[in-house]
């Protein structure tokens, strides 16, 4: 019997090990928690109808959001409005119309470096080239273009995902019914892949709504109602995470900040769960 | 006259009309999809113009070396003086901090993610990384700027919590679901040959994965630290809020600048065409070098990973 006992060192390895193993995925989920935890703990009392409905004003003492919440969801909008069109038909050339392997592969480089570049180069670049060269100054319009930069590999990658997973047989009986290559791209394959399309512009929302080093430099810091569209995307306007970093670094309103960061905890959470809800439907 | 022909008679037909319609339709399509799959090329090669017309005025002027190796980085003094070496060391050794910390954590969570949790608990896990890849960068800097910073002053006995150390923290936190979630697929794709093998040849559980499964990643494991070090490397706010921000020589527990903080700590005010700004860009331009170098041996591992 004594053959088969795996010998003292052998038992230590296993042991100490698994405790590590355990220990560190313990650790991950408790950070979450705690971070939620202290989040919602110190950010939800401020969390005020004043806080959400009002714009912030010196002389009467208050401070509201509702200018920065207005400017996050036009920056959503207009990205997406942009983005969408020319992600998905990126995707499309990729997976239906390209003939050259060569040039799938310098565009997927070209998506993959996109991804790696930090957000703060984006902002920079924008700064120079919509603020400066083209004279809009600080302003949403200028934020919106940059973040379509930033945000079209996002839409690439996932259409193209889910262009993949549309069977060869639609497009081949598609073809063999008569219909025109982008009859059936239209009426076949955007169709069966519209889960994975909603899955990338949900993501491309997580990512403009955490955004702050990209829009800083190029949408700026205001926080002024406006009223009407052109204003609002002409002018100067933070989003939430940028108000969260002015008035927690520059003002030192922590209370605020905290509040801000708690209702983008819920936007995170809400996105996250969407996401997932998605996915699941997509796997089906 | 040429009308009479058969076949200009059959091109006024209604029928091939629109099939000569059609055709244009499909044309133009093609070209259209081809144009937006250009745009992302295009993208890039904006970008890394842009960054190099920007970023050499700066260098030229102030001598590649002095730029690159001088200590000391004092842009608004009366002779100012732009040496960016604090900067690049301080974005290293913060980097080699943030993996120090992360990775192990990253690595193990990992492991334990793709081989020995039950599917429901790995499920729960799997939710808990995804949202802490969610979390924006500003409220991880918030946190750390109200908890982890006084927490450091208390704990060293320190004038500012502000430091080197607190950075590391808070990039190791926010690398960790990068690392987590690529090391896990790379875990996941080892054949289930390998692990039975060793399995039966008397091999523990554990013996087997950390033996047999982790080696047979390790090109795979390498890409989640490398895509980790792009990130820490290239994360502005969160660190802007905790490290102090004074161009010091980095040293654990003193106030530092990274790469991304210094251009974002001065571009505010730097006043246009002057040769402070002008040397923001320059070290803009450092950074995308560095950025460039990481997607570099990011794309050639995954790529050896394919390969296998």
């Amino acid at each position: 019997m004594q053959m088969e006992r795996r010998s003292a060192r052998r038992v230590l390895y296993d042991r100490v090990l698994r405790g590590l193993l355990y220990f560190s995925a313990f650790l991950t989920c408790a950070l979450l928690v705690v971070l939620i935890g202290y989040i919602f703990y110190r950010g939800l009392p401020n969390v005020t109808w004043e806080l959400l409905s009002t714009e912030p004003s010196v002389l009467r003492d208050v401070i509201g959001i509702l200018p920065n919440i207005i400017n996050t969801l036009a920056l959503i909008f207009g990205t997406l409005l942009i983005v969408l069109p020319l992600g998905v038909g990126a995707a499309i050339y990729l997976n239906e119309y390209a003939r050259s392997r060569r040039m799938v592969e310098i565009i997927e480089f070209a998506t993959e470096t996109l991804t790696g570049i930090p957000s703060i180069l984006f902002g920079l670049v924008g700064m120079l080239f919509f603020c400066q060269v083209l004279g809009w100054g600080s302003s949403i319009r200028a934020g919106i273009l940059t973040l379509v930069i930033m945000i079209l590999p996002t839409i690439v990658r996932t259409t193209q995902e889910s262009l993949k997973t549309v069977p060869a047989s639609y497009r081949e009986a598609a073809l063999g019914l008569g219909s025109g290559k982008w009859r059936m791209v239209r009426t076949v394959v955007i169709p069966s892949s519209i889960d994975g399309i909603v899955t990338g512009c949900i993501l491309s929302i997580g990512r403009i709504v955490g955004e702050s080093a990209a829009l800083l430099f190029t949408a700026g810091s205001a926080s002024i109602l406006v009223g009407n569209l052109s204003d609002l995307l002409g002018n100067s306007g933070g989003s939430l995470t940028v108000a969260l970093y002015m008035y927690s670094m520059e003002r030192g309103k922590i209370e605020v900040g905290f509040a801000i960061a708690a209702i983008l905890m819920v936007l995170t959470l809400l996105i996250n769960l969407a996401a997932k809800w998605l996915g699941k439907k997509l796997k089906k | 006259m040429t009308t009479n022909t058969p076949q200009a008679a059959q091109a006024n037909s209604p029928l091939v009309k629109k099939r000569g319609l059609r055709e244009l339709l499909e044309r133009g399509m093609n070209v259209l999809f081809f144009l937006c799959g250009l745009v992302a090329v295009a993208f890039v090669l904006f970008i890394t113009v842009y960054l190099i017309i920007s970023g050499l005025p700066a260098i030229q002027e102030i001598g590649l070396k002095d730029f690159l190796f001088g200590t000391k980085w004092a842009s608004t003094a009366k002779e100012p003086e732009f040496g960016i070496l604090p900067f690049i060391l301080t974005s290293v050794y913060g980097t080699a901090g943030a993996m120090f910390f992360g990775v192990p954590i990253g690595f193990l969570t990992a492991v334990f993610l793709a081989k020995l949790a039950h599917p429901r608990v790995a499920a729960v896990i799997r939710t808990a990384v995804d949202l802490l890849a969610g979390i924006p960068s500003v409220v991880y800097g918030l946190i750390g700027m109200t908890v982890l910073v006084p927490a450091i002053r208390v704990a060293f006995g320190l004038s500012s919590g502000a430091t080197l150390f607190a950075a590391m923290i808070v990039l190791a936190v926010m690398i960790l679901p990068s690392i987590i979630s690529v090391s896990e697929t790379a875990l996941k794709a080892v054949p289930k040959e390998y692990e039975e093998a060793s399995l039966a040849l008397g091999a523990t559980e554990i013996e087997t994965y950390f033996r047999v499964s982790v080696p047979a990643a390790s090109s795979g494991i390498a890409a989640a630290v490398v895509l980790g070090i792009g990130r820490a490397i290239g994360e502005a706010m969160a660190i802007m809020m905790v490290a102090g921000n004074v161009p010091n020589m980095p040293s654990l527990f003193k106030s530092v600048r990274f790469l991304t903080t210094a251009i974002a700590s001065e571009m505010s005010y730097a006043s246009y065409g002057s040769l402070q700004r002008n040397a923001l860009f320059s070290i803009a331009l450092v950074l995308f070098l560095f950025i460039m170098l990481i997607n570099v041996l990011l794309n050639t591992l995954l790529k050896r990973k394919k390969n296998k």
